[in-house]
């Protein structure tokens, strides 16, 4: 990223010169950063080519967002998470409740690992929805790929697609050449990723040559969708109306897995290690890099003083319906997993569903004019 | 911007056909000048700083074009760029400065005694005068290139030299980091003040890393005399006032850029300055003289009339909104300023102006009396 980074010129200017100036700002990396950390690790640079001015420019030119606890800082390459580990261990354990170097992550991608899910209550639970990132390895990363690159996966993840049947047979739509009106429609159905105006993505480079290399996947039932060169190399999703997160989870589990073979066929594995699980762009997105969620109503319980508590305590986040950085719109709230690291997927979709499944009781309580006060779960 | 695609070691494993960028959609300069070859034989280039090609093109790659002006798509992230991606370089300022060649040379002239005239434009349509243009200091790279330690020299040095200044120059540096919202939409309403970096030409060029860090706004006291640290070029030296005087604007404008460049090398550091492409700044667009003098005047029957455009073009004039580059015009008031920055003196580039605008203001004038033009359309100049 930035030529910031590669500017060799810089290395003649010392450390207080070039460490940037964090006063105004609130993010993992900024609480971690410090002259003494960039001092040694300013000088190194991955095999690829990415250095620590790339790895924080997005913290540096956001401050900070006012619904999130933004990261910050983004790998370029695989190699970016070990070169710079003295960086991003510390921020790691910050964002990931204490999740040390040590640590070990379990992947568990068995659907039938997940009791019960299938019976959300449709009156209000709008749609469930899981989601992955997965990295092609031998490839950099969004912020630092070059568009060779770039093209080759996409190329990679068309063919891969193409060979998927039954229920995945879908199709592959390049952002390249696709109508505005056909992108507002994708977009509406929650179907499309951004055009890439939040500052988070455009600062950390990963807009660059936009639209090229870019598209989405999806099936013909519109229930399992791929896209391409976003944030991350693959965003797998899958998702449906009303409440039904087993038979979610269930296409989402068999979907990946199939892709994952299809790849391994190609020789190019997933990028995974035992310490991080599937490595992502954001590191916030390590581990499962899973967030599944509902859009559900809750117009009494999300105007209950102890909302935030409880979902604190469920281990769960909310977000408005039109993604990471919105507003919640007519008492309607994204309810997802807060956790990526440390547990696995069935272990994270649980907590959404059995989560979930509380909190619907919870707002039928106080639709009746009753008290909550003895439903307050414990902190998982 | 500048991003790692441009230092990625990896991309030169895949051909050049395979990183050339798509530009079938585009419009600027880059985009009519960039082939496949020229991309080939200078994508494992770099200047010494590490400034590569996709670098300079990036901007040009993520902004196919503009509704209101042919954009440029490329920048320079040092001295050498010039230089060192000339096979690419040369055409653009060819095609963009009116054929200028790779041979010839461009001729500097800040003496404000040989403008004619520009004392008396009818302040009863030209509500404003500017003159401004860009400085960039030597050793240094520049805006999309730049890294912090560099950009806080270069602050620091500015502040130190515009201290220096006194009597109607006399004035204050303003960083950006410290200024209160309200002071800062003061300076913006005041048309003093820099855009925040929202437009995509300037973030995608790398020009906004780490901002507010290392910018600001020096002015006179009077407020007649800015300069703006670390925008898009090191320094833009900006003299304006109300009304049609445009001779004091340009002499003042003379005057203090004249002892800022001593200030400066008193310091040992000079202006990147060349004998073929005068003054070296970030955009291809304002080498040569980076001058642009303009006017804010009221034109609301000959904007109207299908000749607009051909007028100004044969004046060698162009027109903008009064927001600034790329915005529109509001209720008949445009800003009109020389098309030219490279092959023509300052000196020249004014009196353009200042001729140009006067003939402008006739017509208007003739339009509203319900008056014929056309014995007054001018030559191509």
């Amino acid at each position: 990223m930035a030529k910031n980074c590669h500017n060799d010129y810089k290395m003649k200017f010392s450390v207080d010169e070039e460490f940037p100036d964090l006063s105004l700002h609130n993010n993992h990396m900024a609480k971690v950063l410090t002259k003494d950390i960039y001092g040694k690790l300013r000088g190194k640079s991955t095999p690829s080519g990415f250095t620590v001015d790339d790895v924080i420019q997005t913290g540096v030119d956001n401050p900070g967002h006012p619904f999130i606890m933004t990261v910050g800082c983004v790998a370029g390459d695989e190699e970016s998470y070990e070169v710079f580990k003295e960086l991003l261990d510390p921020i790691i354990s910050d964002r990931h409740g204490g999740y040390k170097p040590t640590d070990k992550h379990k992947t568990d991608l068995n659907f039938e690992n997940l009791k019960g899910g299938d019976d959300l209550d449709p009156n209000y639970v709008l749609s469930s929805r899981v989601r992955t990132g997965r990295s092609i390895k031998g490839f950099t990363l969004p912020p630092h790929n070059s568009r060779g690159e770039r093209r080759t996966i996409e190329k990679l993840s068309i063919e891969a697609l193409a060979s998927l049947d039954g229920e995945f047979k879908g199709k592959y739509y390049p952002l390249e050449g696709m109508t505005d009106a056909e992108q507002d429609q994708l977009i509406n159905d929650h179907f499309l990723f951004d055009k890439p105006v939040s500052p988070l993505l455009t600062c950390a480079g990963m807009a660059r040559d936009w639209p090229d290399g870019r598209g989405i996947w999806h099936n013909d039932n519109k229930t399992f969708l791929v896209w391409v060169n976003e944030e991350d190399h693959l965003r797998v999703i899958s998702m449906q109306k009303g409440g039904n997160m087993k038979e979610v989870f269930r296409r989402f589990c068999v979907g990946l897995q199939k892709i994952e073979e299809i790849f391994k066929k190609h020789n190019h594995g997933f990028m995974w290690s035992e310490h991080l699980g599937y490595i992502l762009t954001c590191p916030s997105n390590l581990g499962t890099g899973l967030r599944g969620g509902v859009h559900v109503k809750l117009a009494k319980l999300s105007t209950h003083p102890k909302f935030e508590e409880i979902l604190t305590r469920l281990r769960l986040q909310k977000r408005g319906t039109g993604g990471v950085d919105t507003a919640s719109v007519g008492g309607v709230f994204d309810i997802s997993n807060a956790d990526r690291l440390g547990s696995s997927e069935v272990d994270q979709v649980q907590m959404v569903v059995d989560g979930v499944k509380l909190m619907v009781e919870m707002e039928k309580k106080l639709e009746k004019g009753e008290s909550i006060d003895g439903m307050i779960p414990a902190q998982k | 911007m500048p991003f790692g695609n441009t230092h990625n070691q990896l991309k030169m494993n895949y051909s050049a056909e395979q990183e050339f960028p798509d530009l079938s959609q585009h419009n600027n300069h880059m985009a009519k000048v960039l082939t496949p070859e020229i991309y080939a034989n200078l994508r494992d280039k770099e200047t010494p700083s590490g400034f590569t090609l996709d670098d300079v093109i990036q901007t040009g790659v993520d902004n196919p074009g503009h509704p209101f002006i042919m954009t440029v798509g490329c920048v320079a992230g040092d001295e050498e760029t010039y230089e060192v991606f000339k096979d690419l370089l040369d055409p653009v300022i060819e095609d963009r400065h009116g054929g200028y060649k790779p041979s010839d040379k461009h001729k500097t002239d800040l003496d404000f005694e040989n403008l004619q005239g520009g004392d008396d434009l009818d302040p009863n349509y030209v509500l404003s005068s500017r003159v401004r243009t860009g400085r960039s200091i030597r050793n240094f790279c520049l805006p999309p290139h730049c890294s912090r330690g560099e950009r806080r020299a270069i602050e620091d040095l500015s502040i130190e030299s515009l201290d220096a200044l006194d009597e109607d120059l006399k004035g204050k540096y303003y960083a950006l980091k410290n200024m209160t919202e309200e002071e800062q939409q003061q300076l913006i309403d005041d048309h003093f003040l820099f855009d925040k970096p929202v437009s995509p030409l300037l973030l995608a060029s790398g020009m906004a890393r780490d901002w507010p860090d290392g910018r600001g706004i020096w002015h006179n006291d009077n407020k007649t005399f800015l300069v703006w640290v670390n925008e898009e070029d090191h320094l833009r030296v900006i003299s304006m006032q109300q009304g049609g005087n445009m001779r004091e604007v340009f002499t003042r404008f003379c005057t203090g850029l004249t002892k800022i460049e001593a200030l400066f090398k008193e310091r040992g550091h000079e202006f990147m300055w060349n004998e073929h492409l005068g003054y070296v700044l970030t955009c291809p667009s304002n080498l040569g003289t980076g001058l642009r003098a303009g006017v804010h005047v009221k034109l609301p029957n000959l904007s109207k009339d299908d000749r607009f455009g051909d007028i100004l073009k044969r004046l060698r004039l162009q027109k903008r909104g009064t927001g600034g580059v790329d915005t529109a015009a509001v209720g008949g008031v445009f800003d009109i300023s020389n098309a030219d920055r490279l092959g023509f003196s300052e000196v020249e580039l004014v009196q353009m102006v200042v001729d140009g605008v006067n003939l402008l203001v006739d017509m208007e004038k003739r339009l509203e009396a319900g008056d014929a033009i056309d014995d007054i359309i001018p030559e191509q100049k």
